[in-house]
């Protein structure tokens, strides 16, 4: 084994090292390439020799059994590892642009430019999560943007998978990461929560938004543990101006117990990027933290440190789906309808923690020019919304569970398509009609959303009366 | 090269024709089997020697304390384990006794090593079921990997070079690299009892290219495997343990 990196001009394994980028407390990082590659290449060496540090070798472990595993926009693409035995490298794609890091000199940021960021790695957690990752080391210094916009993670070295061993959980007494954004849970010793990450992204966003840390910078055990009971400051207090669905979405994502946060990644991607469905609770409208009284009740009650029954990473997300509806409020929809909310019910009835999206189109014309008000002077846009709740109101599902969309579109598929991607719901639920003049005309909806959707579609017809006559087949068509 | 691992087969014919089939489709150049070719199921002979025809086409085979009892009475076993094993000697022919009593208590290959129950005392049937007894397996050899079966419930654990443990149940199917940085215990499930509360068959691929370990399982017809048990008159609840995979 070597400590000593390769120096620039050399060769290790057929990648040319070209000048040192970072020279880091763990790690030393080199810009690369390789004959043949185009791809800008970092080969990443851990700090391994005498006397270094033995969670640099132990967490550049982790990295090369995680890297390899994941794929997608929001990780740099895994090139290849070297052997410990001879040299431990890893090479990956290197991600153009600076870290989030640098832009700490603005803050705090407009809130609408922090929220834009908070989405966007809120996206990256949801694929990280979906391919059963937790990172636990979120922060500026490990997030990059592609050109096209997505975050990426960097820095796997505290990770871990429910289906790898995690090689960090037993070897080191105190847990490893970055005080300031360190989930209470993870003081405890827990690493198998998904949630971790959402309350490290609800520090960034209480950072990025009002230029201060909710916990501070302390990096004593003392000061950390502090969180386990003392809420932080409202962002209001720091700002009367700020808004306050956003203050309640980052106060939730640093609530102490991880099951107060919102269930998944996904689902707060949902909250940032729909701030007018937010639901306002009493978190919203906090001016002071919680008195003295409440944080040592806190503090001196046992129960918050009671470890939690474990559920695997896949069955927690699992539970927590996001699932859209698509409603059709046009005359004569009346019993599929019935028969949609039939299916929601069902499919609800086993997901306590799953939200319902409830989905209209309000279709534009090509060529006219659409008038918001009707002919009433009503608004039609507000009237839609109005009988999107009255349909759900049946389910009796709570605030937080539900949400009502009106898109404006000229294609009513391509808009429902579109809204699946950009909020990452992971089930349709979509009527079809019978032998309808439109469907005729147009093509079907249901068809176009049920071949094209990146997830799970279900198709709902109304039963077919018995043996129906040629007449009144001959009426459906003509209505 | 891909291997193909299968511990604790049991006398299981079903299971381990149907894990033996997924191991080839895979890909497998070579078998390992570790031991506990008989006991508990009701097909001895036809497990017995479906292993001798493999030993004879290069595949590594070590023995388990049941195959050891086949030979030698001393052998202790619990109570169902002991009815099965009387009634087993009376099925074995004399050439699969004599493989049986010829198997060797561990092979190493190439920094992997291969022992039914772990490494430390072979011939003491030891179970690993936790860090402390995979320490102290992992710490009398200096392969880099060590494949043993036993306890019939998959298990991974590593230990690193600064004497710390990490144990894991691994998930079927997720492919885990053993880091050329620490030693390993990989202890596999039992192709023909399995006690994890999965009735299905499991077995393991190793790829010596990448240090993959797959844990496999395979669901087979346990209906056909527990009415062989039963019209065998063995006792009632080896039939019954297969349906739950206790």
């Amino acid at each position: 084994m070597t400590s000593v990196s390769p120096e620039p001009g050399s060769t290790v394994d057929g990648f040319l090292i070209e000048e040192r980028i970072h020279q880091g407390g763990m790690a030393t990082l080199l810009n690369v390439s390789r004959a043949g590659s185009t791809m800008p290449m970092v080969m990443k060496l851990p700090k391994i020799g005498e006397g270094e540090d033995p969670a640099a070798i132990v967490s550049f472990e982790m990295e090369q059994m995680i890297m390899p595993r994941l794929s997608g926009l929001h990780v740099p693409a895994f090139v290849a590892a070297g052997d410990f035995a001879v040299q431990p490298y890893i090479v990956m794609e290197r991600i153009a642009g600076k870290a989030l890091l640098s832009r700490l000199p603005e803050l705090p940021l407009p809130y609408a430019d922090a929220v834009d960021i908070a989405a966007r790695i809120a996206t990256a957690l949801a694929d990280l999560h979906r391919q059963h990752v937790i990172h636990h080391d979120i922060k500026p210094s490990n997030i990059m943007f592609r050109p096209s916009g997505e975050a990426v993670v960097l820095d796997y070295g505290l990770a871990c998978s429910d289906l790898l061993p995690d090689l960090m959980q037993e070897e080191f007494r105190l847990p490893f990461g970055t005080a300031p954004y360190m989930a209470p849970e993870r003081l405890l010793g827990v690493r198998d929560d998904p949630r971790s990450d959402l309350f490290a992204l609800g520090v960034l966003l209480y950072f990025f938004t009002t230029g201060v840390r909710p916990f501070g910078e302390t990096e004593t055990m003392y000061g950390m543990r502090r969180r386990l009971w003392r809420d932080p400051a409202p962002p209001r207090k720091l700002k009367p101006d700020y808004p306050l669905w956003l203050q309640e979405i980052v106060l939730r994502c640093l609530e102490i117990e991880p099951a107060w946060r919102h269930p998944t990644a996904a689902q707060l991607v949902f909250d940032l990027t729909h701030p007018a469905e937010v639901k306002l609770t009493a978190r919203s409208e906090k001016l002071k933290r919680d008195p003295w009284s409440t944080a040592l009740r806190r503090r001196f009650n046992p129960d918050l440190k009671q470890p939690r029954p474990k559920a695997s990473l896949a069955d927690e997300l699992a539970s927590a789906p996001i699932i859209a509806v698509a409603i059709d409020l046009a005359e004569g929809s009346t019993a599929l309808n019935e028969e949609l909310r039939a299916v929601a019910e069902r499919t609800l009835a086993t997901l306590p923690s799953a939200r319902l999206a409830c989905l209209n189109v309000l279709k534009l014309g090509r060529i006219t020019i659409d008038k918001t008000l009707d002919e009433h002077g009503h608004n039609k846009h507000v009237d839609r919304l109005v009988a999107l709740r009255n349909w759900a109101q049946p389910l009796k599902l709570a605030d937080d569970r539900l949400t009502a969309h009106v898109l404006e579109a000229i294609d009513p598929a391509a808009a429902i398509l579109d809204f699946v991607h950009a909020s990452h719901v992971n089930h349709i639920l979509i009527g079809a009609r019978r032998n309808s003049a439109l469907r005729k005309l147009l093509g079907s909806v249901s068809a176009k959303v049920a071949a094209e959707a990146p997830c799970t579609v279900t198709v709902v017809r109304r039963a077919a009366a018995e043996k129906p006559t040629r007449a009144t087949v001959e009426n459906e068509e003509v209505s | 090269m891909l291997i193909a691992l299968f511990a604790d087969i049991h006398a299981n014919r079903q299971a381990f024709e149907v894990c033996l089939a997924k191991a080839r489709e895979a890909g497998a150049e070579q078998i390992v089997l570790l031991g506990d070719f008989v006991g508990y199921g009701a097909d001895p002979d036809w497990v017995v020697t479906t292993a001798m025809d493999l030993v004879g086409q290069g595949a590594v085979a070590v023995m388990g304390n049941h195959d050891c009892a086949v030979g030698s009475p001393k052998v202790q076993l619990n109570a169902h384990a002991q009815a099965a094993m009387e009634w087993t000697r009376g099925e074995l022919g004399l050439p699969q006794r004599q493989f049986l009593a010829a198997l060797p208590m561990k092979e190493e290959q190439h920094s992997r090593l291969y022992v039914h129950s772990e490494a430390s005392r072979p011939e003491n049937w030891i179970y690993v079921t936790d860090s402390s007894g995979a320490s102290r397996s992992m710490q009398s050899t200096f392969a880099h990997v060590t494949f043993c079966g036993h306890v019939h419930k998959p298990a991974l654990y590593s230990l690193s070079v600064t004497g710390k443990m990490t144990s894991f149940v691994p998930t079927s199917g997720a492919p885990i690299q053993l880091l050329p940085g620490r030693q390993w215990l990989v202890v596999l499930g039992s192709v023909g009892q399995p006690r994890d509360g999965n009735p299905a068959a499991a077995f393991a691929l190793f790829n010596t290219d990448t240090r993959e370990i797959t844990y496999c399982r395979a669901p087979y017809d346990v209906e056909q495997a527990a009415a062989r048990i039963r019209d065998n008159g063995l006792p009632t609840w080896l039939a019954e343990r297969l349906l739950v995979g206790k």
